[in-house]
């Protein structure tokens, strides 16, 4: 239609008007709910599958090709799962954070809703970080819990996450929550860093290097392989989860929209 | 818009001082605290001594806390607020007024308090005085943080939990620094610099919790 249109107009002015008007369309087109809902819809399996092969391949490679350590025995085979999950955990956190701000700045409903969806996934993975590192601090260290710097940070973190659920949850207009949640998440995403420094260093002043992952062995590149093996398929997992439940929260709050009853219809 | 800041610091104040109550039973609950902790750990002196630098800490932490319900609640209630946001001067820099009434209320005497208390754990003379500057930098960075935390849950049910659980995770860099300080005086080390990192985020949450807190006041009033 605008192609059409800016055919037909004689002025090169207004042509370039509308050629960048229907660019603009573009680059936005996909922030509509109504049109990235099919999307997301078409990408999940995809993110689903790959999810499951590089899964695999990297319980592989870490369960059978990786060595044995020679400090820590087999028990250091939970990295492959502890180390992906610690850095998706603070990576989906800055990612939660942006969304939630281009949605405070652009006014788009789409981001917000992606921020909130973020959420759950970002506080698993920090829930799963925490408690592979209590497994894999008994039998090393001895202990289920040290106040390692990174334990706290980390315990912190998944602090921030509640506190952002619980604020969405507490508010019942669907606006005000994910306003008010943008505002939280970007005061958290700036004190994240001033936290984890604080917490390094308060636990240096108090315990001493006592215990830090940073004296273990260089890696064989083979356990570097299945730890960003285990890392992307941990990235693809949570693009699949993060797109089916932003699917549902379309759905749930366009419900009134014409073409949503469709979906519905269509799906039951 | 300094004249409209000192404006709103002195209504507050005066309206607290025809409620003396409110500002007292934060200082009692600060008092009340910090005499639970020798009940549940035993009354051994060098324990307490050691553990006195936290224990004031987290004593203070929790009265701020307790009485953020106080700094919007009433105003969001009765309508001032409102005509806060509605009027020429900014948002922002009333709220800053607001907070600085705030902690005047609570920081300041919690801190004037405080010696009192240390004394009572034996902490010497020099971990006192850091003790009260720590106390009265940080005080205010919590008052300046936990705005952010009450206007955001201002009118939600259950706000004053979930303002605690939205609050006390920012709380944790002033904790840190602030018990950081008197631990390193007992320990006979500089305290300088602790200080001046309790200062920085003072300075960082004076830039960014105004903002933070205006723009939720003003989702709060929608």
């Amino acid at each position: 239609m605008k192609v059409e249109l800016s055919a037909l107009t004689t002025s090169p002015q207004v042509k370039q008007v509308n050629n960048a008007a229907s660019e603009r369309i573009h680059w936005f087109w996909f922030a509509s709910p109504q049109t990235f809902y099919p999307l997301a819809g078409r990408m999940v399996p995809w993110f689903v599958w790959l999810a499951v092969l590089l899964c695999i391949a990297g319980t592989y490679v870490g369960f059978f090709i990786a060595p044995t350590d020679a400090q820590q025995g087999d028990a250091y085979r939970i990295i492959f799962l502890h180390v992906p999950a610690a850095w998706m955990s603070m990576f989906l956190y800055v990612v939660m954070a942006f969304w939630a701000g281009v949605g405070l700045v652009f006014n788009t409903r789409l981001s917000s809703m992606l921020a909130t969806a973020i959420a759950p996934t970002g506080a698993i993975f920090t829930f799963l970080a925490l408690w592979t590192g209590s497994l894999w601090g008994k039998p090393t260290w001895g202990t289920w819990w040290v106040w390692d710097a990174r334990l706290t940070s980390e315990l912190i973190l998944l602090f921030l996450y509640f506190g952002f659920m619980a604020l969405q949850a507490a508010i019942d207009d669907p606006r005000r929550a994910d306003r008010a949640g943008a505002i939280l998440a970007l005061v958290g995403v700036i004190n994240v860093p001033i936290i984890y420094f604080s917490v390094v260093w308060w636990n240096t002043l108090h315990q001493g290097a006592s215990i830090s992952m940073k004296s273990a062995p260089t890696m064989a590149m083979t356990m570097l392989l299945g730890m960003l093996l285990m890392a992307l398929a941990f990235w693809m997992y949570s693009l699949a989860t993060i797109l089916s439940r932003v699917r549902s929260i379309i759905l749930e709050r366009e419900w009134h929209t014409q073409w949503c009853k469709e979906e519905i219809r269509r799906a039951s | 818009m300094i004249g409209a800041m000192a404006c709103v610091v002195r209504r507050d104040l005066a309206l607290a001082l025809r409620r003396k109550g409110d500002a007292a039973n934060t200082l009692v609950f600060f008092v009340i605290v910090v005499s639970l902790f020798p009940l549940g750990v035993g009354p051994e002196r060098a324990l307490l001594q050691s553990m006195a630098p936290g224990i004031l800490w987290v004593a203070a932490l929790l009265s701020a806390l307790l009485s953020l319900a106080r700094l919007f609640e009433p105003d969001y209630a009765d309508g001032t607020l409102e005509q806060m946001a509605l009027s020429v001067e900014p948002l922002t820099v009333l709220m800053i007024g607001k907070i600085l009434a705030h902690w005047l209320l609570t920081g300041v005497p919690l801190t004037l308090l405080a010696p009192v208390l240390a004394l009572q754990f034996d902490l010497h003379a020099d971990a006192i005085a850091v003790l009260c500057a720590g106390l009265l930098i940080g005080t205010a960075a919590l008052s300046f943080v936990g705005a952010v935390g009450a206007a955001l849950t201002l009118g939600l049910r259950g706000g004053g939990v979930l303002s605690a659980l939205l609050v006390l995770p920012l709380f944790i860099p002033v904790l840190i620094f602030g018990s950081g300080a008197v631990v390193a005086v007992e320990s006979g080390l500089d305290a300088t610099a602790h200080l001046q990192l309790l200062a920085a985020f003072l300075l960082v949450s004076v830039v960014i919790a105004p903002w933070a807190a205006a723009s939720a006041v003003r989702l709060a009033l929608d």
